[in-house]
C-alpha cells in the first residue's frame, strides 16, 4: 500500500498579495494583476503584465533578513516559503527535502558580463541560495521543464515521499516577467494587446506575470489542506512549440490521472486549467477535456488574475484551487466573455458557490509537455 | 511501494569526440568542435532525420545518445512506454547565453522564435519524444553535479508504479563547446550484463 500525500502549508507572493488570504480576496473582489506597463527596459513598446513592486518586495523582504546578496527573485521565493517554514515547525532533517521549479531563474542576470553574474543565472546556484537561507540539510532537486514546471513540481514531490526517501518536502515555484522571455513570447506573436482572454472568441494571447508559490508536501496528515490522489505527465510527442491538435498528451496525462485516483471522469467538481488564451492552447484543452467527457466540469484558468508566470503557475494556481476547494467557491474565469474554442466546455462566469470534493489541476508547455493532478479535499474527522 | 529489483538494459556515453556503447567506442574522429562532431556522427550513423540539423546543440546532444539506445528498441507498430528523464548542470544556457545577444544591442536587435523555444532544457525530451513517438513521462532536472542517486531513486519509481516500462535516464551537460552525455535505459527485465553496475559506476567509467 502506498503512503497517503497531503498539502499541509501553502503560500504565494503576487501582485495581488503577499500571503493566501490577501489574493483570495483580490480575487473575490474581482482585481487583476494585470496593468499596462512602459517601461522600455523590458519592451519597446507599452505592454500588459502582471507585474510586482520592487518596493513592496523589498519592504517585506527587510522584515526578515538584513541580507543584501539576494536577486529579486530570490527574495520573492524566500518570502514564499518562509511563512510556511517556520509555521510548519518540520525538522530540516535528511527526510526533509526541498524542490525549486522555474523556467528561467535569473536570466536578467545574463545581462551584466561579468563571471559573477553568470554564474548567479545557473538554476542550481538560485536554488542553493535559497536553500542556504533556511539551512535544509539535502541537495536542493530543480525542475525545469517548461510551464508545467510548478505543477510537475508537486508529482515529483508525491512520488519521491511514496518511494519513502522522504517525509516531507518543500516546494517552491518561481519566475520573473523579463526582457528575456517578453521579447521572445512578442518575437512568437503570442502576447496579446490586451490583458489575456482565455477561452473567449477575441483571445489575441497571453499576458506574462511574475509571482512565487511555496506549499509543503507531507506523509502526514495533521493540519492538511488537501490529498493528493492522482498525477501523470505525458509529452504529445508532436511539436516542440505547438499543442497537440487532438490534445492527445494532455488527454492521456489526465486519463491516468484519473485511474490511479480511482475516480471517474463526472466525479470531478472543478478543473483549475492552463488556459493561457493564445488560439491554439485554449482550444486544444477543450478538445482534450470533451474527449474525456468533461466538457460539463466548471473550468476557470487564472491567467486573468494573474498573467502567465511560467514556472509558477502550476503552483500558484493549485495553491488557489486549494482555496476554492476548502471554501466551497468557484472563482470566475477572468477575462472571459463570449466562448471561442471549437467544443463546449462550461468556463465559470461569476464567482459561484459549489462543494467541491475532488478537482483536477493541469497544465501544457513548449516541447509537447503537459502534466494533471487530482487533488480530495480532506475530511477532517471532529472530536 | 513494491521495490522490484531494476537492471541497466544499454549505456552510452559521448565527450572528447567519441561515442561509447556499452563499453566499446563505435565512433570516435580527430579534436574538432560540436557542431562538427555531431554532423559527422550523424552522418556516420546514417540517421536521416532532417530535423537534426534545426535543433540546438543541447538537443543534438541528447539526440545522438537517445538515438543508439532507442532505435533499436522501439517500433513505429506499437506504442512505447517509455519515460525520460534527463538532468543537467547548465540548463539551457548554451540558447540563452546566444538568444540574450539578440536582444542586448538596441541598434541589432533581432530575437528570432527558433531561437527562443531552445531557451528551456526540456526542449530536447520533446525531441526525443517525437522521434521516437514516446507518448510517455518526461522530466528535466538540474543539479550542480549528475545526481546519480536521484536519477536512479526517480527511474525506478516511475517503474515500480508502473508509469513506465523503461526508463532513458541521464545526464546531458553542453556550455560552449564543452560537452559530455551518458544516457542508460533501465527496466525491471533482467539483464545479466550489468547486475554489479549502478548508474554511478557506469558513470564514473
Amino acid at each position: 500500500m502506498l503512503r497517503e500525500i497531503y498539502i499541509t502549508e501553502t503560500n504565494c507572493i503576487t501582485p495581488l498579495g503577499f500571503d493566501v488570504e490577501s489574493n483570495i480576496s483580490a480575487i473575490l473582489r474581482g482585481d487583476s494583476g494585470i496593468q499596462l506597463h512602459s517601461d522600455v527596459s523590458l519592451m519597446p513598446n507599452p505592454f500588459y503584465a502582471s507585474i510586482i513592486s520592487n518596493e513592496k518586495i523589498n519592504n517585506a523582504f527587510a522584515k526578515i533578513s538584513t541580507e543584501t546578496k539576494y536577486s529579486r527573485l530570490e527574495k520573492m521565493m524566500i518570502l514564499a516559503l518562509e511563512p510556511i517554514i517556520k509555521n510548519s515547525n518540520v525538522e530540516l532533517n535528511s527526510k526533509t527535502a526541498f524542490i525549486l521549479s522555474t523556467t528561467k531563474g535569473n536570466v536578467t542576470a545574463l545581462k551584466d558580463n561579468s563571471e559573477e553574474s553568470f554564474n548567479s543565472a545557473h538554476l542550481d546556484v538560485l536554488a542553493q541560495n535559497v536553500a542556504d537561507f533556511f539551512k535544509f540539510q539535502t541537495q536542493p532537486i530543480v525542475v525545469s521543464n517548461a510551464c508545467v514546471s510548478g505543477i510537475l513540481a508537486v508529482s515529483v514531490a508525491k512520488r519521491m515521499i511514496q518511494s519513502e526517501l522522504y517525509d516531507n518536502i518543500f516546494v517552491v515555484a518561481g519566475d520573473e516577467v523579463s526582457e528575456f522571455v517578453l521579447s521572445g513570447f512578442n518575437a512568437f506573436q503570442a502576447m496579446s494587446e490586451l490583458p489575456c482572454k482565455p477561452y473567449s472568441k477575441n483571445r489575441t494571447g497571453i499576458s506574462l506575470g511574475e509571482a512565487t508559490a511555496a506549499i509543503l508536501i507531507s506523509a502526514k496528515a495533521k493540519n492538511a489542506k488537501i490529498k493528493v490522489i492522482g498525477d501523470s505527465s505525458i509529452n504529445d510527442a508532436n511539436h516542440i512549440s505547438g499543442p497537440s491538435r487532438t490534445g492527445e498528451g494532455l488527454f492521456r496525462s489526465i486519463q491516468n490521472a484519473l485511474k490511479e485516483a480511482q475516480i471517474e471522469a463526472n466525479q470531478l467538481d472543478y478543473i483549475s486549467a492552463h488556459g493561457t488564451a493564445t488560439p491554439y492552447n485554449d482550444e486544444m484543452e477543450a478538445i482534450a477535456l470533451t474527449r474525456l467527457d468533461l466538457q460539463n466540469v466548471p473550468v476557470n484558468s487564472l491567467k486573468g488574475f494573474y498573467g502567465h508566470t511560467l514556472g509558477a503557475s502550476g503552483l500558484l494556481e493549485t495553491v488557489i484551487a486549494i482555496e476554492s476547494a476548502n471554501q466551497n467557491k468557484l472563482f470566475e474565469s477572468k477575462g472571459f466573455d463570449e466562448i471561442g474554442v471549437s467544443e463546449v466546455v462550461n468556463v465559470i462566469e461569476k464567482n459561484e458557490e459549489k462543494n467541491i470534493e475532488y478537482f483536477l489541476k493541469t497544465a501544457s508547455g513548449f516541447g509537447g509537455c503537459n502534466t494533471a493532478v487530482v487533488f480530495e479535499k480532506v475530511k477532517h474527522e471532529l472530536h | 511501494m513494491t521495490q522490484n529489483k531494476t537492471y541497466i538494459k544499454s549505456y552510452i556515453t559521448i565527450q572528447n569526440n567519441e561515442i561509447v556503447l556499452n563499453g566499446n567506442s563505435v565512433f570516435k574522429i580527430e579534436p574538432t568542435d560540436f557542431a562538427d562532431f555531431s554532423k559527422q556522427a550523424y552522418r556516420n550513423f546514417e540517421m536521416q532525420y532532417p530535423k537534426f540539423f534545426k535543433m540546438d546543440a543541447l538537443s543534438k546532444l541528447a539526440f545522438l545518445g537517445s538515438e543508439l539506445l532507442l532505435s533499436p528498441i522501439t517500433s513505429t507498430e506499437q506504442e512505447n512506454n517509455i519515460a525520460l528523464v534527463l538532468a543537467n548542470k547548465s540548463s539551457s544556457l548554451d540558447t540563452d547565453v546566444k538568444y540574450q545577444e539578440s536582444i542586448s544591442d538596441k541598434e541589432n536587435y533581432y530575437p528570432s522564435p527558433a531561437v527562443f523555444v531552445y531557451t528551456l532544457p526540456n526542449i530536447c525530451l520533446g525531441e526525443i519524444s517525437i522521434r521516437h513517438q514516446l507518448k510517455s513521462e518526461n522530466s528535466f532536472f538540474i543539479f550542480d553535479a549528475f545526481n546519480t542517486e536521484f536519477m536512479s531513486n526517480y527511474s525506478n519509481i516511475l517503474l515500480n508504479t508502473n508509469k513506465a516500462d523503461v526508463v532513458l535516464c541521464g545526464w546531458v551537460e553542453y556550455f560552449n563547446d564543452n560537452y559530455k552525455a551518458f544516457l542508460c535505459t533501465i527496466s525491471t527485465e533482467e539483464n545479466a550484463k550489468y547486475t554489479n553496475e549502478t548508474i554511478n559506476t557506469l558513470y564514473n567509467k
